[in-house]
């Protein structure tokens, strides 16, 4: 027992960033599957971890209500953005969400009397247990897995590949690419506020395009087939830093390198439920 | 004969160019209807009005008692049109079962509370869904690669896959665009068959279609669009007769149709 | 004190729209949104301060040098991940994906070589002397940035216009199947348009370290947002809206700095950008029709 505890005292941060890395990367799997690159997801993140903060900080909210506040407030910025920037489509999209994840942090950064600045918010209480992260990895994987066996999913699916037609199958493309972008938004929160609850500090910085594209690569590296995809991805992505330490400033250089060698030769991401199979019928043992 | 759609005065113009212009026709319940015309004359552009994917310049398009012109395209299906395309938009990365599943969307009645509780009426609707897109698989005689991958068809399975795919709203009014494009005679004949079958089901089909032998031999009530006019209107012999309808074609010399068509 | 914000507006606009030029080409011929231009365009900054401080070039030898050598790493980003995703045929967002990889890579690798904090140029590498015009005071640098600038951009646009290889490029930007069908060599363009962008990006870095006199490794990621939203302004894939707009929103910055506060500065790209992808997506001059594949 005893190891297991020193264990524990080591590396709780990296196991629930873990679980919330897979939250996030989840997030981006959910507008991906409609078709859509959204750039924001982090900028959500930040909507969240703020507002949620906020709340705990200084109005002592309970977690729940502060976990419910660090889904709403994203979800609802993105219902009003989505409308207008839903219109735009492919690269365009993306450009209007990497500049609103933009506006965000430049705002965050000059709202000091209210977000601190550029120094961040000091002393969030740290309310976040390993089965917070449990549960809200688990809920967040059930409903994607339901939406996915249901009419919603095929709508998505169908709206990615062609979009014309989808509409002419009677699904209203609008609402449910809104819906995509608001749940992601959600999603993201959701991750944000555990996250803030767990290392007890944030700043503007945390929620850029850095972050963006951290998230956006452990999507593309597991694989956007399916639900596995993104949290395998997200676990790569996680541990590979710690693995990477000795070579300090080289070790986002492999990221770089991973996202595009993937892109170039593993277009499918890594799990890919056909490439496996098949590679497991090649061994003789049937999946 | 009552009348399912009703096109009346429908214009269409980008910028100067007039593509149609004072469109009038009616197309009765339950029959099948064939709007033909040379290449360029704006046929595949009376589809795209009737479902929404452009508005018009001017003019109505009345079907069911309502005006469809201006309305979106995922409203126009639930009203009850459905259409498949001249190039084939399957969705190439589901199975054919999933294709003819995404068709039901509209016709699927349970809601988010419904999907998120498991509720009873989510799995008997995902269950009704799943065993209608087998039925109608089966009247194109494709259930039995129903889980396969909708990429791996051959090009005249994949117009019959489009065809279920469309019936599976639940349509009153059908749109073919050029169904029997690119394929080979036992293709036509074997499609012409299956649209018959379908026809007898009380479907009512409008088609376009180059094709004169095939149009000829399906449609009881022809339209001819020329340059976006409506030039003829009649049954086949009619039309096959008519000295406008054999200028228009004859006139244009790059229509192999023509001769092999017209005159036959 | 206006008039002398506005020679600031000027110069600070033409590097944006010499950075924003290149982006465009890109984005025109290639079809390609390539992230990594921001990248190539600090490292063409750090290149020049290494030459000059390393091997004492004079200014114009750095220039050169810094137009070749980013000329050369933007033909290897062709080479070695644009073209073989060209080949596959990837739609649209695959290759932007592909340049982040390229630039995170070029971003962290600089900052692993050279460090994270700020460098500057070696004192004295640009005459100190000013030209006084009717009470209006321009140095040498900004002299230079601005005819450097109007210069090439002049060279481009007759070179566009003008040129059989002008017509080949336009033709290409139209529709490259199109293109290679008329016996246009396609893939050889490609390479020269990706030479002839990094190198533009790279002199647009040299040009901006200069006149912050600070270099630091992500110094190209605002760069890249700005350049995101002039082409947006102007109307993706459009020489003439890159040039225009990359000068409007040099006036734009500089005037809101004077006006309302530095700290604003870099969010004015950005509410102009979301404001243009609201109204008018597809900017003052462009159209937004796909290119035909």
């Amino acid at each position: 027992m005893d190891s297991l505890t020193n264990f524990w005292s080591v590396y709780s941060n990296l196991v629930l960033t873990l679980g919330t890395n897979s939250l996030l990367a989840l997030s981006i799997y959910l507008t991906l599957s409609c078709g859509m690159l959204s750039i924001a997801n982090a900028a959500f993140m930040g909507i969240g971890a703020y507002a949620s903060a906020l709340l705990t900080m200084h109005y002592g909210v309970s977690f729940p209500v502060a976990l419910a506040a660090g889904m709403v407030a994203p979800a609802v910025t993105a219902f009003v953005i989505g409308k207008p920037t839903l219109r735009l489509s492919g690269v365009y999209l993306a450009m209007a969400t990497l500049a609103f994840g933009e506006v965000v942090r430049i705002a965050v950064l000059n709202a000091e009397p209210v977000t601190g600045g550029a120094l961040g918010l000091n002393g969030i209480p740290q309310s976040t247990q390993w089965w917070h992260v449990a549960l809200a990895l688990v809920l967040t994987l059930a409903l994607l897995w339901r939406l996915r066996q249901s009419k919603v999913g095929r709508a998505f699916e169908a709206i990615k590949e062609d979009e014309t037609a989808a509409g002419l199958m009677g699904i209203d493309v609008g609402a449910h690419k809104l819906l995509a972008f608001v749940l992601g938004a959600a999603i993201a929160g959701l991750a944000g506020t555990l996250n803030a609850h767990l290392t007890f500090f944030i700043g503007p910085n945390e929620y850029g395009f850095d972050r963006a594209v951290d998230i956006l690569t452990m999507t593309i590296l597991g694989g956007i087939g399916g639900l596995n995809g993104p949290v395998v991805g997200a676990v790569i992505l996680t541990l590979l830093p710690e693995l990477l330490r000795s070579l300090k400033d080289f070790r986002l250089v492999v990221n770089g390198f991973i996202l595009v060698l993937i892109v170039l030769f593993l277009p499918k991401g890594i799990w890919d439920p056909a490439r496996i199979r098949q590679w497991f019928g090649r061994k003789g043992t049937p999946s | 004969m009552s009348t399912a759609l009703r096109l009346s005065n429908l214009s269409r113009h980008f910028g100067g160019l007039k593509v149609l212009q004072d469109v009038n026709l009616e197309i009765p319940d339950g029959g099948i209807f064939g709007l033909i015309g040379p290449n360029g004359a704006g046929k595949t552009t009376v589809f795209n009005l009737i479902t929404g994917l452009l508005p018009p310049t001017g003019g109505t398009i009345e079907f069911m008692g309502s005006n469809l012109a201006g309305r979106k395209p995922h409203e126009i299906t639930r009203l009850g049109i459905a259409r498949t395309f001249q190039n084939i938009r399957i969705f190439k990365e589901m199975s054919l079962l999933e294709n003819v599943m995404v068709g039901m969307h509209s016709q699927l009645k349970y809601g988010p509370v419904g999907l998120l509780a498991s509720s009873g009426l989510f799995r008997s609707e995902e269950r009704r869904a799943r065993e209608r897109a087998s039925e109608l698989l089966s009247w194109v005689r494709l259930d039995h690669k129903a889980s396969d991958q909708a990429d791996n068809l051959s090009y005249g399975d994949q117009r019959k896959l489009e065809l279920a795919r469309a019936l599976a709203s639940e349509p009153k009014l059908l749109l073919l665009d050029e169904p029997v494009a690119g394929m080979n005679s036992t293709e036509k004949t074997e499609l012409m068959g299956e649209i018959r079958n379908i026809s007898a089901r009380g479907y009512t089909i409008f088609m376009i279609e180059h094709d004169m032998r095939f149009v000829m031999g399906l449609c009881e009530h022809i339209a001819v669009l020329n340059f976006g006019h409506i030039i003829a209107r009649g049954g086949p012999e009619a039309i096959r007769n008519d000295p406008q309808v054999i200028e228009a074609y004859l006139g244009r010399e790059d229509d192999e149709v023509t001769a092999d068509g017209v005159t036959a | 004190m206006l008039e002398q914000q506005l020679v600031n507006a000027l110069s600070l606009g033409c590097v944006y729209a010499l950075f924003a030029l290149g982006f465009t080409l890109i984005f025109g011929v290639l079809g390609v949104v390539n992230l990594s231009h921001g990248a190539v365009f600090m490292v063409g900054a750090y290149a020049a301060r290494a030459v000059v401080a390393r091997f004492d070039f004079p200014l114009w030898a750095a220039l050169l040098f810094v137009l070749l050598f980013c000329g050369l790493l933007g033909l290897v980003i062709d080479f070695l991940v644009l073209r073989p995703l060209r080949a596959r045929n990837a739609p649209h967002l695959i290759p932007m994906i592909a340049t982040i990889g390229v630039a995170i890579i070029l971003n962290n690798g600089v900052q692993g070589l050279f460090g994270a904090e700020n460098l500057r140029f070696p004192s004295g590498l640009v005459s100190e002397e000013t030209l006084s015009l009717g009470g209006l005071h321009l140095t040498a640098l900004d002299l230079g940035i601005i005819l450097l600038s109007f210069a090439l951009m002049a060279v481009l646009l007759l070179a566009l216009k003008k040129t059989q290889l002008g017509r080949a490029l336009r033709a290409i930007a139209e529709s490259p199947k199109a293109a290679y069908l008329l016996g246009i060599n396609v893939e050889g363009l490609f390479l020269l348009t990706s030479f002839v962008a990094a190198a533009l990006g790279g002199l647009a870095g040299v040009l901006i370290g200069l006149y912050s006199n600070a270099l630091f490794p992500l110094m190209g990621q605002p760069m890249l947002h700005k350049g995101i939203a002039v082409i947006i302004l102007g109307g993706m894939g459009d020489i003439r809206g890159a040039l225009l707009g990359g000068l409007f929103l040099g006036f734009a910055e500089v005037l809101s700095v004077a006006y309302i506060g530095s700290s604003m500065r870099d969010a004015v790209a950005f509410g102009l950008l979301f404001l243009i992808l609201l109204v008018r997506p597809k900017g003052l001059f462009g159209s937004q029709q796909e290119r035909k594949v």
